[in-house]
């Protein structure tokens, strides 16, 4: 996999939300690379901030954050922009947005206009990014809805969204993302809000499309078995930091990080005969505006050291090929 | 979308019916009939009355037949076109609708252009730009609009305009034009003084509407289709427009059908300090002397109106949000 030309690059990305009650380090130093056809899982509990260093990749953070440090890096023909150094309103990262880098987002539900058919938001995405007629653009959007399994393509493009069902839904959303054919897809939580057969389906579906189309994938899912049928890497996120990354096969089979240990033991197993105890993390994640000092699990941790862990943030170590993993328990001295 | 259009109309012929019912039963509950007001006003003017002149002046009018028989007699006029005599006037009552109501309609719609041209650009900019000085400042001026009372605000203004200029901004045209035959100086003229009334009539509608554009726009700024348009790579202003503007207007649009005849009640105390030649004073003047056929009339014009009000929001409704469509 490595041999394929990198293709986005984020290092110690840090976005910041400013708010009355404080300030709130929704992504706080986070660093990955993906290369051009890969599949890279983004897993952690809801409000780690998965979403949001989605989110600062198109630069479309909502308004009160802010990307107060890091690089972006997007590698286009041997050329690397800066995405951070954008104007976010600018020509420059709109033709980015949707054309280089498209996002699926989480509710189809919620993430289509409800007065407009999804014919009329495909198109507008196809128009914007190629040159072409508005007959043109129909067309491309119909075979690109017909890729994605949608029944009866010509006439479904003249629905509007609240005609159609959950999973319909989610293949418009996704035929959107992918009519202008992205090299990388950010797909946030794609199967959260749709029925567990759907969610085979659509997994299936997004399967399928990446190694037609050769692009990459970014999958940020708080589902681990969602990141183990789709992506190559994963990344696993903990109250803004990247607490361990490595190749979905070691992650799975050797976990480090004891979030990652535990993270990976409170997922219900389906088995025949035996009933399984669950086995959850204890505590809960703390409030972002009080994050605690050192290692932000040692709360909850159960190998905490105590005055080393609530002490000191530890180091990113590099365990093996492409493993690292932000714990002091692995630290050599 | 005209199925919608057609089943709204056909909607309304009940709604009439019941209309013209509560119009003619408000007409009636006052205790006594034009009759006793005349009488009234003949002793006052210390006139002989001939009992004998009253009650065949009853029977001519038809005032001794029992209720239903009158609104049955009165409804089936209105259908021919009849509204009846006024009374007190001695003059038929569509004559003198005719004569006033257009000048009430040009005030009605005027100001609801006003109100509606300034209303939702400012919203829009203080939705997109929350918190910032030109928030506060519309905010401000909004608050003071809707606070002050329309009669207060046309005596302000035509103190100020008087100060000005010298001129008393009364009535809807400039003497020289006031029996003058329709051209173009004249409706130049009618629209110099048109403004006016306009602004005094506008003005509180134009505060609320702000508040409502500007809170439906913050919220419909947040819903993740907004961001989901961005992450398409169109542009702020085109995004605006297409996605959150449209949904915003959606509550703003239904309430077209209740500014018409609330610009009517403000059209009153409007008419009564700048001399306007409107309904409003007509209808005031018409429940006073008990004149039924004219005050009636009057109702029930106004509820049509605020029908055809109500009709014409729910299709800008409908053509904003295809859901509503499929409704009714």
């Amino acid at each position: 996999m490595t041999q394929a030309p990198l293709l986005l690059s984020v290092d110690n990305l840090a976005t910041h939300f400013f708010s009355q009650e404080g300030i709130l380090e929704a992504v706080d130093g986070v660093s990955f690379d993906i290369y051009a056809g890969e599949g890279l899982g983004i897993a952690g509990e809801s409000g780690c901030g998965k979403s949001v260093t989605a989110q600062s990749i198109l630069r479309i953070v909502p308004k009160n954050g802010k990307i107060v440090t890091g690089e972006i890096s997007l590698i286009q023909n041997g050329e690397s922009v800066d995405l951070v150094q954008l104007d976010d309103r600018g020509q420059e990262i709109r033709q980015i947005r949707g054309g280089e880098i498209a996002m699926v987002f989480q509710e189809p539900m919620a993430a289509f206009s409800m007065v407009y058919t999804i014919g009329n938001q495909i198109t507008e995405v196809i128009r914007l990014h190629q040159e072409c007629s508005p007959s043109e653009a129909r067309e491309r959007a119909v075979e690109m809805l017909r890729r994605v399994g949608m029944p009866q393509p010509e006439q479904t493009i003249d629905a509007y969204p609240f005609a159609l069902s959950g999973g319909m839904r989610q293949r418009a959303m996704i035929a959107m993302a992918l009519s202008c054919h992205p090299a990388l897809l950010i797909a946030d939580e794609p199967t959260t809000a749709v029925d567990v057969t759907i969610q085979a389906q659509v997994l299936e579906l997004m399967k399928d499309l990446q190694r037609d189309m050769g692009m990459a994938l970014i999958v940020i899912t708080h589902d681990l078995a969602v990141i183990s049928e789709l992506c190559d890497r994963v990344m696993i996120m903990y109250l803004g930091k990247d607490v361990e990354s490595a190749p979905a096969d070691v992650i799975f089979r050797d976990p480090k990080h004891p979030y990652t240990v535990g993270l990976l033991r409170s997922v219900p197993e389906l088995g025949e005969g035996h009933s399984q105890e669950l086995d959850p993390i204890s505590g809960s994640v703390p409030s972002p505006y009080r994050r605690p000092t050192g290692c932000p699990f040692h709360t909850r941790c159960p190998d905490f050291i105590p005055d080393v862990c609530d002490v000191h943030m530890p180091p990113q170590i590099e365990l093996g090929a492409g493993h690292r993993v932000r714990c002091h328990l692995y630290v050599q001295d | 979308m005209l199925s919608f259009i057609l089943r709204r109309i056909l909607l309304m012929v009940p709604t009439l019916f019941v209309v013209s019912v509560i119009s003619f039963v408000i007409i009636e509950a006052p205790p006594g009939d034009f009759m006793d007001a005349y009488v009234d006003q003949l002793l006052q003017q210390q006139e002989a009355i001939d009992p004998a002149e009253i009650d065949s002046l009853r029977l001519r009018y038809g005032l001794d037949a029992p209720s239903y028989v009158r609104y049955f007699r009165w409804l089936g006029n209105i259908l021919q076109g009849d509204l009846g005599r006024s009374l007190e006037w001695n003059q038929p009552v569509a004559k003198l609708i005719t004569a006033r109501l257009p000048w009430s309609l040009a005030i009605s719609v005027a100001s609801f252009l006003f109100a509606y041209a300034l209303a939702i650009p400012i919203g829009l900019y203080s939705a997109t730009r929350q918190y910032s000085i030109g928030d506060y400042v519309f905010t401000l001026i909004g608050f003071i609009g809707l606070a002050t009372p329309n009669f207060l605000l046309a005596l302000l203004i035509l103190w100020y305009y008087f100060v000005a200029t010298g001129n008393v901004a009364v009535g809807l045209f400039s003497e020289e034009f006031l029996v003058a035959p329709w051209s173009f100086a004249r409706v130049i003229d009618l629209l110099k003084h048109l403004w006016l009334p306009a602004v005094v009539v506008g003005t509180a509608g134009t505060a609320g509407l702000i508040r409502v554009m500007r809170a439906n726009l913050l919220d419909e700024l947040e819903r993740p289709y907004v961001m989901v348009a961005r992450s398409k790579g169109l542009s702020e202003g085109k995004l605006l427009i297409k996605y959150p503007f449209r949904i915003a207007m959606n509550p703003v649009a239904s309430t077209i059908g209740w500014t018409l005849p609330t610009l009517v009640n403000g059209e009153l105390l409007a008419s009564l300090v700048l001399g306007l030649p409107t309904i409003a004073p007509l209808f005031v003047g018409a429940l006073l002397s008990q004149d039924m056929f004219l005050a009636g009339s009057v109702v029930m014009i106004l509820s049509s109106l605020t029908l055809v009000g109500t009709l014409f929001s729910d299709i800008v409704l409908a053509w904003l949000d295809p859901r509503i469509r499929g409704a009714i």
